[in-house]
């Protein structure tokens, strides 16, 4: 090869100039890379510097109050734990059993392809939208009022599409052989779904409905539609009780023009955010034993 | 066999008759079970088709006695939009003017760096950093939106503030900047997918004929991935579009027909908050004008992700 630049630059006199054009837009590539990196991190440094002062038990066990320092977020924290059961005990069934029926058991057919092709479009409707369904749906129609019970099946609806994309991605790693060797072994279908395919496609299943409920509990905006009531002092104790969870608190703090809830829900978002991050770092700790198990 | 109660002390052969019986049972059982297995897995799958078939209904119901009193073309038409004050006026146009204000701000943020990151993932990025970097942006997908609305309201303005000063609280142009910030990794991701899919045969070929790291990026890769691309972007502006509490936390409430990203706007979704938040009855016309606007919204989002969808498909090179 040639190594010698002024042979190189005879053969190709715009070579010089091309490659210094190349690391010019290498270090703006890379200056885009920290745009989001950069953001991250001031945005968490933010929430951090205000909200830290905040934070103190009675912020966790006491109720929302007009005044700044007596204030709390015992009924919104309780609101999104009801909800993350709920929604759990709901999507997981919904969501799996149509991610088995599509990978195993429908045909390649008109049929499986409109659920398909559904599937990915409700994936991509604003939550808002799913707000209004279950205001009408749930809240008036089937009359269950804007209790937890209308907001957690609201928010089914919102995060099955998660659930079913990556249960499916699951159940499709699992090998043909272990079905074979099911079938071989004179199991009927259902048999090696649940003995075999299941079992497999667990780990991918948890981390999928992981972060199907991570996405369930950040949102606001449906709950508002269903919820509307933002200022409660009392715990939900059964799913026909009235509701308020998290994100909404913290909007209702943040649209307060004072400094004093401006630290509030910084203080909300630190609480919201440590869920969010050990729920992801649940997913992800699962995702690579998962990894490493199929290796082997 | 454990079942002591079956086996009489009678003949062998009435036993095995007995014990065949038995078996056949258990194996309709089996049957009946897996049927019935079968059916409720199809019906799982059903939900999902009763959601779109619920959305729209929904929608359009709650829609009607609106529909009835404001007539379609008024309502899309016009320009004043004043609901809950007198005279009262529903023209839905400064509500989209101001949701395209804010996403046409966020692409312009977006676009260009959610695919420079894309390249840079794909192309240059070396092992390490890329299992630095990816997590990052997975963590910036999972930021709930209220957060972003934080951001935007009590960091990002006042920052914009010392630039502009004539720049009031509520403004289009900050939300739509953290907008840009929030649909990055979105937009990065899907690209980046689209890029990895190009085979390495066609980067290698071109290596051969001399070009140079970037020309490959540029002239192969990226073209070769432009449906994927193209549909990132669309999916991105779409979700943009959608967003509802950023918009709702920094972009203001006051319904403008501009296209000065500096002044307060109101956003479709954000009109949809303010109006679930407040003390309108049940069924008023004020009310029902939130499925009128939902419509509205779920028919664009709707478009946007069709047309994403078809783009990849129609476009897809297949190698």
């Amino acid at each position: 090869m040639a190594t010698n630049p002024s042979i190189q630059e005879q053969l190709n006199p715009r070579l010089s100039y091309r490659k210094k054009l190349g690391s010019v837009v290498y270090f703006l590539l890379l200056a885009a890379v920290l745009v989001g990196i950069v953001s991250l991190i001031v945005l968490l440094a933010r929430i951090l510097f205000e909200g830290i002062p905040w934070l103190s038990w009675h912020f966790i066990s006491d109720y929302p109050s007009r005044f700044p320092e007596r204030a709390g977020l015992k009924s919104a924290l309780f609101g999104t734990l009801w909800i993350m059961g709920l929604v759990a005990a709901f999507t997981i069934p919904i969501g799996v059993g149509a991610a088995v029926y599509l990978e195993e058991y429908s045909p390649k057919n008109w049929f499986s392809n409109i659920i398909e092709v559904n599937i990915s479009n409700l994936a991509g409707v604003p939550s808002i939208v799913y707000g209004l369904l279950g205001l009408a749906l749930f809240v008036q129609w089937m009359a269950i009022g804007r209790t937890v019970l209308a907001g957690a099946l609201t928010l089914t609806l919102l995060v099955l599409p998660i659930i079913i994309l990556a249960s499916r991605e699951a159940i499709r790693g699992v090998p043909d052989a272990y079905r074979q060797a099911g079938y071989a072994l004179g199991a009927d279908q259902w048999q090696v779904v649940r003995r075999i395919v299941l079992p497999s496609a667990l780990p991918g299943i948890l981390t999928g409905t992981i972060l199907a409920l991570s996405r369930a509990i950040g949102e606001a905006a449906p709950v508002i539609a269903i919820s509307a009531l933002v200022y409660l002092t009392f715990v939900p104790t059964d799913p026909l009780d009235r509701f308020t969870v998290l994100p909404i608190q913290i909007y209702t703090w943040v649209s307060r023009p004072q400094d004093e809830f401006r630290g509030l829900a910084a203080a909300g978002i630190i609480v919201l955010l440590v869920i969010l991050l050990s729920m992801n770092a649940i997913a992800i700790y699962l995702r690579n034993k998962y990894q490493q198990r199929s290796r082997e | 066999m454990a079942s002591g109660d079956i086996l009489h002390p009678s003949s062998g052969f009435e036993t095995a008759e007995i014990l065949a019986t038995e078996r056949r049972k258990r194996r309709r059982r089996t049957k009946i079970q897996g049927k019935l297995v079968k059916w409720f897995f199809i019906s799982c799958a059903l939900v999902s088709v009763l959601t779109t078939i619920g959305i729209v209904v929904s929608l359009i119901v709650q829609a009607w006695d609106f529909f009835i009193e404001v007539s379609v073309w008024e309502f899309i038409t016009g320009t004043r939009w004043t609901p809950l004050l007198k005279p009262q006026s529903f023209g839905v146009l400064p509500l989209v003017v101001g949701t395209l204000l804010v996403s046409s701000l966020a692409a312009a943020v977006a676009l260009p760096v959610g695919l420079a990151t894309a390249v840079y993932m794909a192309e240059y990025a070396p092992e390490k950093l890329r299992r630095i970097i990816k997590p990052v942006l997975e963590v910036l997908a999972g930021i709930p939106t209220v957060v972003y609305g934080y951001f935007a309201l009590t960091f990002v303005t006042p920052l914009l503030q010392g630039v502009i000063p004539n720049l009031i609280v509520f403004n289009a142009l900050s939300a739509g900047l953290v907008m840009g910030i929030m649909i990055i990794p979105m937009i990065s991701s899907l690209s980046e997918d689209a890029m990895i899919a190009v085979p390495r045969s066609l980067r290698e070929a071109a290596y051969a004929l001399g070009a140079t790291k970037f020309e490959v990026a540029r002239k192969v890769v990226v073209p070769a991935a432009l449906s994927g691309i193209v549909a990132a972007f669309i999916l991105g502006i779409s979700r943009a579009i959608g967003e509802t509490m950023l918009v709702t936390i920094a972009a203001g409430s006051t319904p403008r027909m501009t296209f000065n990203p500096i002044e307060g706007i109101q956003a479709m979704t954000a009109f949809i908050v303010q109006l679930s938040l407040g003390e309108t009855p049940h069924g008023s016309l004020e009310y029902n004008t939130i499925f009128a606007v939902g419509i509205l919204l779920f028919a664009m989002t709707l478009l946007m992700n069709l047309l994403g969808f078809w783009v990849v498909r129609r476009w897809r090179m297949k190698y």
